[in-house]
């Protein structure tokens, strides 16, 4: 990994000054913030639009809705947030000609690609922080507490769902050298896992499958076991680097 | 050093191990040959000249020996350490600027010169001191703190430059390094060139044939990938090159130098005579020993007042087109360049 110091700093000084770090860091807040917004005051938007429309009685939302509601909103946008930051890491590098440049240097090309996935990997935990942090606030404020360890084992699993599928547009972004193509196939993914994931003989063994846990987990109750999916998640992470990793380094810049 | 053409080669003038060795080196691209069979010694310290027409396949050769190609076949080693994709050792001992080098458009050139320093392993105020020395050295000192974005063509070569020298590499690639510079950016980088020479090998790659005779100490040519000649820079002009007497008369004597005219015409030593509209005389000489020995009797013979007479060096211009030969039409595209080989797979 000759060069991965120099090469990681450089990663987080683009991430700050090309503004992806902040950029990211303030979606991800607004989704915090939002989720326990919409949970708390979605039935009063609706009784407000739809008046005495609505045939049924709306029950007043728990916190069990505000995690639930950020479970959803954070699984989408954040998934897709992963897809963005991953789709050009290696492709536009090759096509630039700007890893052309580093790899003459004593820069290794597994310490080229493991810069830029840990990279990735310190904006989507910072915004994944952010995100849970604004959330437990509001949820705080607007519903009552949730157990902060439980939230923070939440997080963690989130940022490792969202990981996997930034890993597997990594592979992508390096074997077509070419974002469009990293992004459509992140997006395959990213969509196939997660109907895969419906299946409840397939859910444990998919990154979808951590949803269920990390809910027990935020709401301070029994649930089923996180590590099975945590393993397949960190096992899909670490085939999908491996294979960039033996295809970038037979690769001509 | 072995010539792939008919040519005669010069050997090279070390018994020191070369610091780049190539042998049978290849590289095909489907039909197309960029590179065949090319054999090559680049003795240590000196500035070696790559030269070819467009399409010769000198940025492919330098490619593979920076390791950013893998040949199709055949081998090389760079500073002893055999070439290859991944190869970090080979990459301590060189440096490379591209014909068209590519930076962090939002870093800042002191930034960029930061980064490659460290993964050079230098630090500290090693680091700084080897950074304001390269800055100062290619004339970048006042913009070291501005956005590569916002650099012209000729800053960015010259950031190139301190880039691929800022490790002091054993073994520096230049690809057509002065292409985008303006006159004097040119000097300053050739004069930087030449104040590497016995510092480092020098690998220079230009159709700029003039670059070439002003700091080269040796050349290769080559011509749609097959190496036509690898010689000591003197000894390929002297070898190749027939010389020139260049004549001018002095005016109202039109008689004696028509006499003149006839008289060389008649003569076996010489190859062509060609007249300028301001009536001076260029004589290519077949044989330049006997041509040395008659032109003087001869003007003296036919009785030509003279102002001046000298025998012009050879250019490298010359010996290249000589070597290259003329291009036919069905060699050159549309564009004007070179076509390359094509084999059947």
């Amino acid at each position: 990994m000759a060069g991965f110091g120099p090469l990681l700093r450089k990663e987080l000084l683009e991430a700050w000054r090309t503004l992806r770090l902040p950029i990211v860091a303030v979606v991800f807040l607004l989704v915090g913030f939002s989720s326990p917004l919409l949970a708390r005051f979605t039935p009063q938007i609706l009784k407000a639009v739809a008046g005495n429309q609505i045939p049924f009685v709306l029950p007043d939302p728990t916190t069990a809705d505000a995690v639930d509601q950020l479970a959803k909103n954070l699984g989408q946008f954040g998934g897709l947030i992963a897809i963005l930051l991953a789709m050009g890491a290696v492709a536009t590098e090759t096509e630039r000609g700007t890893a052309a440049m580093i790899l003459t240097k004593p820069a290794g090309r597994a310490a080229f690609l493991g810069a830029k996935l840990v990279a990735i990997g310190v904006t989507l935990a910072a915004g994944v922080a952010v995100a849970t942090a604004g959330s437990w606030f509001y949820t705080l404020v607007l519903f009552g507490p949730l157990p902060p360890s439980g939230v923070a084992a939440a997080a963690v699993l989130q940022w490792l769902v969202f990981m996997a599928w930034a890993s597997i547009t990594f592979l992508a972004s390096t074997i077509t050298r070419s974002s469009l193509a990293a992004a459509g196939i992140g997006i395959v993914g990213f969509i196939g896992l997660g109907i895969a994931g419906a299946l409840p003989t397939v859910e444990r063994f998919v990154p979808t499958g951590l949803g269920r846990p990390a809910r027990a987990l935020s709401l301070g109750i029994a649930g089923p076991d996180p590590w099975t999916p945590a393993a397949a998640t960190i096992l899909l992470v670490a085939a999908s680097v491996s294979l960039a990793w033996l295809a970038f380094r037979r690769q001509e810049l | 050093m072995t010539g792939q053409h008919t040519a005669p080669t010069v050997p090279a003038p070390s018994d020191a191990p070369p610091a780049i060795s190539a042998r049978g080196l290849s590289k095909r691209f489907g039909r197309v040959v960029a590179v065949s069979g090319l054999d090559l010694d680049v003795p240590a310290g000196t500035i070696f000249g790559l030269l070819g027409p467009n399409g010769a396949g000198k940025t492919t050769t330098i490619r593979i020996l920076t390791g950013l190609a893998q040949p199709t076949a055949g081998s090389a080693t760079v500073d002893g350490i055999p070439v290859g994709l991944d190869q970090t050792d080979l990459r301590r001992r060189i440096g490379y600027l591209d014909q068209d080098p590519r930076f962090y458009s939002w870093m800042r050139g002191r930034e960029l010169l930061d980064l490659v320093g460290r993964l050079a392993g230098l630090a500290g105020p090693k680091l700084r001191s080897r950074l304001d020395e390269m800055l100062e050295r290619v004339g970048l000192a006042d913009a070291a703190d501005r956005r590569i974005g916002g650099y012209s063509g000729g800053m960015r070569q010259r950031l190139g430059v301190a880039q691929a020298l800022l490790g002091r590499p054993s073994v520096l690639f230049l690809d057509e390094p002065v292409s985008s510079l303006d006159p004097e950016g040119r000097r300053d980088l050739l004069e930087l060139i030449g104040s590497l020479r016995g510092e480092m090998t020098v690998v220079l790659s230009t159709h700029v044939l003039a670059d070439v005779e002003r700091v080269c100490d040796r050349v290769a040519i080559l011509d749609r990938g097959r190496l036509v000649i690898e010689s000591g820079l003197e000894d390929l002009l002297t070898a190749h090159a027939r010389p020139i007497y260049r004549l001018s008369p002095e005016p109202d004597q039109a008689s004696v130098v028509d006499a003149f005219l006839d008289a060389l015409r008649a003569a076996s030593w010489v190859d062509s005579v060609a007249v300028a509209r301001d009536g001076a005389l260029a004589i290519t000489v077949a044989d330049p020993a006997t041509a040395g020995a008659s032109i003087v009797p001869l003007l003296a013979a036919t009785g030509v007042r003279v102002q001046s007479l000298e025998r012009s060096r050879p250019s490298l211009e010359e010996v290249f087109l000589a070597l290259i030969g003329p291009r036919g039409a069905d060699e050159v595209d549309g564009r004007g360049f070179v076509r390359p080989r094509e084999v059947d797979a």
